[in-house]
């Protein structure tokens, strides 16, 4: 593991450090899912679990207005790091420490009710990532014009299609200016056109100061919107630095490999 | 940490008034049925309970339809807002793994929804007791004090079913079973006085909701006020199951998302 990045010299605003970052996931050999398999094992006494650390040791800080990417291969823990980051899962051993608001990019309008409206999907899910009624009614012409989906907004969203959710999803998510932006391999739906679309708003709320932290299928992606590359594998960090030398390295070790 | 939760919730809070109104949006909306049933079905059920009671168990109560409806009113809001409290995190599951949210709001949320049906109902014992001609009393209003005992009560056995069935599916199975018994557990749809087994009765008048039903009916029917142990018999081991909801719920949630 190394560093590549200098960041003794001057003091920068740190806005994310992550500290010696672990997690574990007990790995039932099957899963235990009901009282009743748990009880029978109990007294079978073959109650096992596997300790699986889908993050080890894992250390790096982001300054403010950093875009940092996060690559590795499936199941290198990207996610898991993204989910320890949004305080959503607590790391095992570790800390992360993060000074300011975080909007994830919420999966395919994960947030979403079926039953809703569009319209009312839009102030639930903006509820959802804790904004008040009166801001969902000033952003919402931005959210619908943005989505493209005007005359849609009386329809429930259960009669959309997966390209319109992840529009409305994308939208509502990046209203604002919040802190830190985590985009966690939304951009893999929708239509080219929209995908070109979602990287100009993020490269807009780059500019803007919001620090993003990126995990996309495509290294492409990676390298246009980001300035910094966390490489992970197995769950350690095996790079952090510039995204030019990372991706390129990255690139020649998978240079066989189907990651565009 | 006291504080921070409560900054948590201001920050939410407009979550949960969007929660409680999605409930209720999905539940009138959707089906013009919807505010129709909540009233229709205690109706129907105290005119199929009194028809049978009265004829094959000849017992004397007074205003027994009203009696029945009083039960149904209280029971069926346990019954109702307990289950949906318990599926509340399971039913959130996509959201859940993706965005920090305070989880017990969904709990809450669904309570909240539930209690609301509590006016819809009483909206029908108020029409009964207005065509059987049964006196009414100002003690009626008095009846909002052990509604809200009973929602403490279904607020703290809601936590604590929703704690438990992320991890054992099978609680959803056994609960359903299990509210199928407790109907008899308490006074709902028969007179205290019909249970002749003097261990029994002293069991059944440990039960809390039993002593809920004796201040509701006692406020709204006979226009009485309950005695000392009623009070405290309803009043203590809610307070102790909501304390208990709220201990087991927090010592739980940061788990929830591993079961998901
Ligand atoms: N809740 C969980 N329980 C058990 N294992 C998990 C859980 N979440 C993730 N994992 C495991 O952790 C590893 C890393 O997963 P993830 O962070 O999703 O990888 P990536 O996003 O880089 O593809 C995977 O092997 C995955 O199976
Ligand atoms: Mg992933």
């Amino acid at each position: 593991m190394e560093n590549i990045m200098d960041n003794s010299t001057n003091k920068k605003d740190i806005i994310i450090e992550v500290n010696n970052v672990s997690r574990c996931f007990n790995l039932a050999r099957e899963r235990v899912d009901s009282l009743k398999e748990y009880f029978v094992r109990k007294v079978k006494g073959n109650l096992h679990f596997e300790e699986f650390w889908a993050l080890k040791d894992v250390s790096f800080t982001v300054e403010r207005g950093d875009a940092v990417g996060l690559i590795g291969l499936n199941g290198s823990g990207k996610s898991t790091m993204l989910k320890v980051i949004a305080g959503v899962l607590k790391p095992t051993e570790g800390s992360a420490r993060v000074s300011g608001d975080v909007a994830p990019l919420i999966e395919l309008g994960a947030g979403f009710d079926p039953d809703l409206t569009a319209r009312e999907n839009i102030f639930l899910n903006g509820a959802l990532l804790g904004h008040p009624r009166s801001v969902m009614q000033e952003a919402y012409d931005s959210i619908v014009e943005f989505a493209e989906l005007r005359e849609f907004m009386d329809v429930p969203v259960k009669n959309f299609s997966s390209g319109m959710n992840s529009r409305l999803a994308f939208s509502i998510a990046t209203i604002g200016k919040p802190d830190i932006l985590i985009v966690d391999e939304v951009l893999a739906v929708g239509d080219s056109k929209f995908q070109e679309k979602c990287i100009n708003r993020i490269e807009e709320m780059m500019a803007k100061g919001t620090t993003v932290l990126f995990v996309s299928h495509s290294i492409r992606q990676v390298e246009m919107v980001c300035n910094k590359v966390v490489w992970l594998e197995h769950g350690h960090l095996k790079k952090y630095g510039e995204t030019k030398e990372i991706c390129e390295e990255y690139k020649s070790l998978y240079k066989g490999m189907d990651i565009r | 940490m006291f504080q921070s939760t409560i900054a948590n919730f201001r920050k939410f809070k407009p979550l949960l008034y969007e929660l409680v109104s999605r409930d209720i949006k999905n539940k009138y909306r959707r089906s013009v049925l919807g505010v129709l049933w909540t009233i229709l079905n205690p109706l129907l059920m105290m005119t199929i309970l009194s028809i049978v009671f009265s004829n094959i168990f000849r017992f004397e109560v007074q205003y027994y339809p009203v009696y029945i409806l009083c039960g149904q009113v209280l029971y069926n809001f346990f019954s109702d807002s307990t289950q949906a409290a318990m599926n509340s995190i399971i039913y959130s599951a996509p959201l859940l793994k993706k965005v920090y949210v305070p989880k017990y709001m969904f709990t809450l949320s669904r309570i909240m929804s539930c209690s609301i049906n509590i006016f819809a109902a009483f909206a029908a014992l108020l029409i009964v007791m207005v065509v059987m001609r049964v006196p009414l009393h100002f003690t009626m209003f008095l009846s909002i004090i052990p509604i809200l005992i009973m929602i403490v009560f279904a607020l703290g056995t809601g936590f604590i079913l929703a704690a438990v069935s992320v991890k054992y599916r099978d609680i959803v199975h056994l609960y359903s079973v299990f509210l199928t018994g407790f109907i008899y557990l308490a006074p709902v749809i028969y007179p205290l006085s019909i249970i002749s087994n003097p261990t029994l009765q002293f069991i059944i008048k440990l039960n809390p909701v039993t002593n809920m039903l004796a201040m509701f009916r006692g406020f709204v029917i006979y226009n009485t006020m309950p005695d000392l142990f009623t009070v405290l018999m309803a009043v203590i081991p809610s307070i102790v199951i909501l304390a208990l909801g709220l201990w087991v719920f927090y010592r739980k949630q940061d788990e929830f998302i591993l079961f998901l």
